[in-house]
């Protein structure tokens, strides 16, 4: 058998694989908090929260509605966007003139009653939801067994990552978007809808948790307290990436992931503890995160 | 912030507001002493405990202005701290909430440390990220038990004497630890160090030009704050004797802050009816089948949208208050 300092090789690619699926979800997950951060000022605590919503709302249409996982993976992200909206319209504008941290502590507060109704009304245990037909089974690469959804969830995240980021930086929409962020008054001035905008950012950041999340439902179990879990990683992530760039909090989901995942081959003891690790040592050689502008 | 308000005419209201307080002071000391009488013992040591926790966390975010997510650490890791040394090495109730204390005043000299490189949001993250941290080294160290916890912690007899087992005694130790807890929460912030932690609050620029080191204040309020959080913390572990996870979990940094947002951020004695209300709420849904989760989160939303000077805040900024002679702030 192959070896690699000293470990198979086999356990070795196994546990890349797993990070760099981890990653994939890091990296969706902190793009979103980007992009909402950019424009809205509000660390969106609820990230974790709506996440989750997407994997139920994945397994609850199949459940119900008897609708498959590719309409779910379109029909979810929409349903929590504009859950979003209705949020964002009704309670979190009203906090924008007010210091950010009443932003994080009002999506705080969102978390806990979604996460709270979640537990309430199906525990907290988790429930599987079954890999989509085809995309079952796996294929033999020669060095290593792949699980085929596995692959699928690595290339789809990274093509919703390349996308947000060509929509921000490519299109009038986006260029609208980071215009509104540098100085939203005169984006006013000039007839621009900023109020909509805000609404629509937070809409797309809410649906692309969804999105991770109905991803994710076939990799881990779907439960209510899968959000909470994944958000406090996601927050390191993003102090490593700095939130100024979108492209810096996209390679710093996928570079944490794969550290995590490499962690569990050489010190599995360390791995649930690794990306905070790895934060604390980024903020005191660089304050201002990796990607970071402003400290 | 007082416009038009002449020099005496503030000197008398400052003075009739310390009357008032003094009144109040009064009252609310002859009922913590009765108190034992009228209600479970349990109960109100539990709630001095959270009260001391939210007013030394509301040192920091209501003094200071910064927003810790992670004040569980100092107060579930101060309950760990004591209750091993009392429970395996034998020491007695007063030198092990002390040892609760300084292992709590070193890990927010650490947290601290690596927290005030980045401002505000960041900060929050920063101190939540390394407060998971701290948890899962609770769920695999040895000497926490994971999630067993430190369980039968004895409560030993105070100087060599006097019996903790007995519930009026302890009652009446824990009424001490948290009065003397206030008093230096109080002194604090009427020092000079006080009063520049509460120049950094409102412009963080303008002290730094003035020549303070700002970083080596926010350092110190932050270690006293996590200092006084492990008295909570550790009087707590020795109330119910026992320490657990949950003392450590994020969720407890949350009902801190819910806790000081609920009576007031930035007054003396918000905290403590805000702990007040969060732990007579926890324990009436602990009976019915109702989540608190729920609760707490439509809490915190409804106090963020439309009561954010809290019940004290409000109670000062209202006409009655303003009457009582009583300023409030933003």
């Amino acid at each position: 058998m192959t070896m690699i300092f000293g470990i198979p090789l086999q356990a070795f690619l196994g546990q890349l694989l797993i990070g760099l699926i981890n990653g994939s979800f890091y990296a969706l997950l902190s793009l979103g908090l980007a992009v909402i951060f950019g424009l809205l000022r509000v660390i969106n605590f609820a990230h974790g929260a709506q996440y989750m919503l997407g994997a139920f709302a994945a397994m609850l249409m199949l459940d119900y509605l008897g609708i498959n996982y590719w309409f779910a993976l379109i029909l979810g992200p929409i349903v929590v966007g504009l859950f979003g909206a209705v949020i964002e319209r009704t309670m979190l504008s009203r906090l924008y003139k007010l210091d950010p941290l009443y932003g994080l502590l009002f999506t705080f507060g969102l978390a806990l009653t979604i996460e709270g109704t979640f537990r309430y009304l199906y525990g907290s245990s988790g429930q599987p939801y079954a890999v989509p037909p085809q995309l079952a089974g796996g294929t033999n690469l020669g060095f290593m067994f792949l699980p085929i959804y596995r692959g699928w969830v690595v290339v789809v995240s990274l093509i919703a990552c390349i996308g947000t980021w060509l929509l921000i930086e490519k299109t009038k929409l986006g260029s609208y978007l980071r215009a509104a962020t540098e100085n939203a008054t005169l984006v006013q001035v000039f007839g621009v809808n900023v109020p909509l905008l805000l609404t629509l950012t937070y809409a797309i950041g809410a649906g692309l948790a969804a999105f991770a999340g109905v991803l994710a439902a076939p990799v881990y179990q779907v439960s209510p307290l899968m959000g909470s879990n994944i958000i406090i990683v996601v927050f390191a992530v993003v102090v490593v990436g700095g939130m100024g760039s979108i492209m810096g909090a996209i390679v710093t989901g996928y570079m944490l992931g794969i550290a995590e995942g490499l962690t569990k081959v050489f010190y599995p003891e360390a791995s649930s503890i690794v990306i905070f690790v790895i934060m604390a040592i980024v903020l005191l050689i660089r304050p201002a995160g990796l990607f970071g502008r402003d400290a | 912030m007082t416009h038009g308000t002449s020099a005496t005419a503030r000197t008398e209201r400052s003075a009739s507001a310390s009357k008032t307080y003094a009144a109040f002071l009064i009252i609310g000391l002859v009922l913590l002493i009765v108190a034992p009488a009228f209600f479970y013992p349990i109960f109100i040591m539990k709630l001095l405990c959270f009260a001391l926790f939210a007013c030394a966390f509301n040192l920091l975010l209501g003094y200071t202005g910064l927003l810790s997510f992670g004040h569980a650490t100092f107060f579930g890791g101060a309950a760990y701290f004591t209750a091993h040394v009392v429970k395996e090495w034998g020491f007695s109730p007063e030198l092990g909430i002390l040892v609760g204390v300084v292992g709590a005043a070193l890990l927010g000299l650490v947290m601290g440390y690596v927290a005030i490189r980045r401002q505000g949001i960041y900060f929050a993250m920063i101190t939540l990220a390394l407060s998971q941290m701290f948890f899962f080294f609770c769920l695999q160290a040895k000497f926490t038990h994971g999630e067993d916890g430190i369980q039968s912690v004895p409560r030993g007899h105070l100087f060599g004497f006097i019996d903790l087992n007995s519930s009026t005694n302890m009652y009446y130790f824990v009424l001490a630890v948290f009065l003397i807890g206030m008093v230096i929460i109080w002194r604090f912030i009427n020092s000079p160090f006080g009063m520049i932690l509460k120049s950094i609050r409102e412009n963080e620029q303008r002290a730094i030009s003035l020549g303070y080191s700002v970083a080596r204040y926010k350092l110190g309020a932050f270690v006293m704050s996590a200092a006084l959080a492990g008295l909570a913390g550790g009087t707590k572990a020795l109330v119910f004797q026992f320490a657990t996870l949950t003392d450590v979990a994020w969720q407890m940094s949350g009902e801190v802050i819910l806790m000081t947002l609920l009576g007031g951020i930035g007054t003396l004695i918000g905290p403590i009816f805000g702990a007040g209300l969060v732990v007579t709420l926890q324990n009436y849904l602990a009976t019915s089948q109702f989540p608190v989760t729920i609760v707490t989160g439509i809490v915190f939303m409804v106090c963020v949208l439309v009561f954010r000077r809290g019940l004290i805040g409000e109670f000062y900024a209202s006409r009655l208050g303003r009457k009582l002679g009583f300023e409030h702030r933003r």
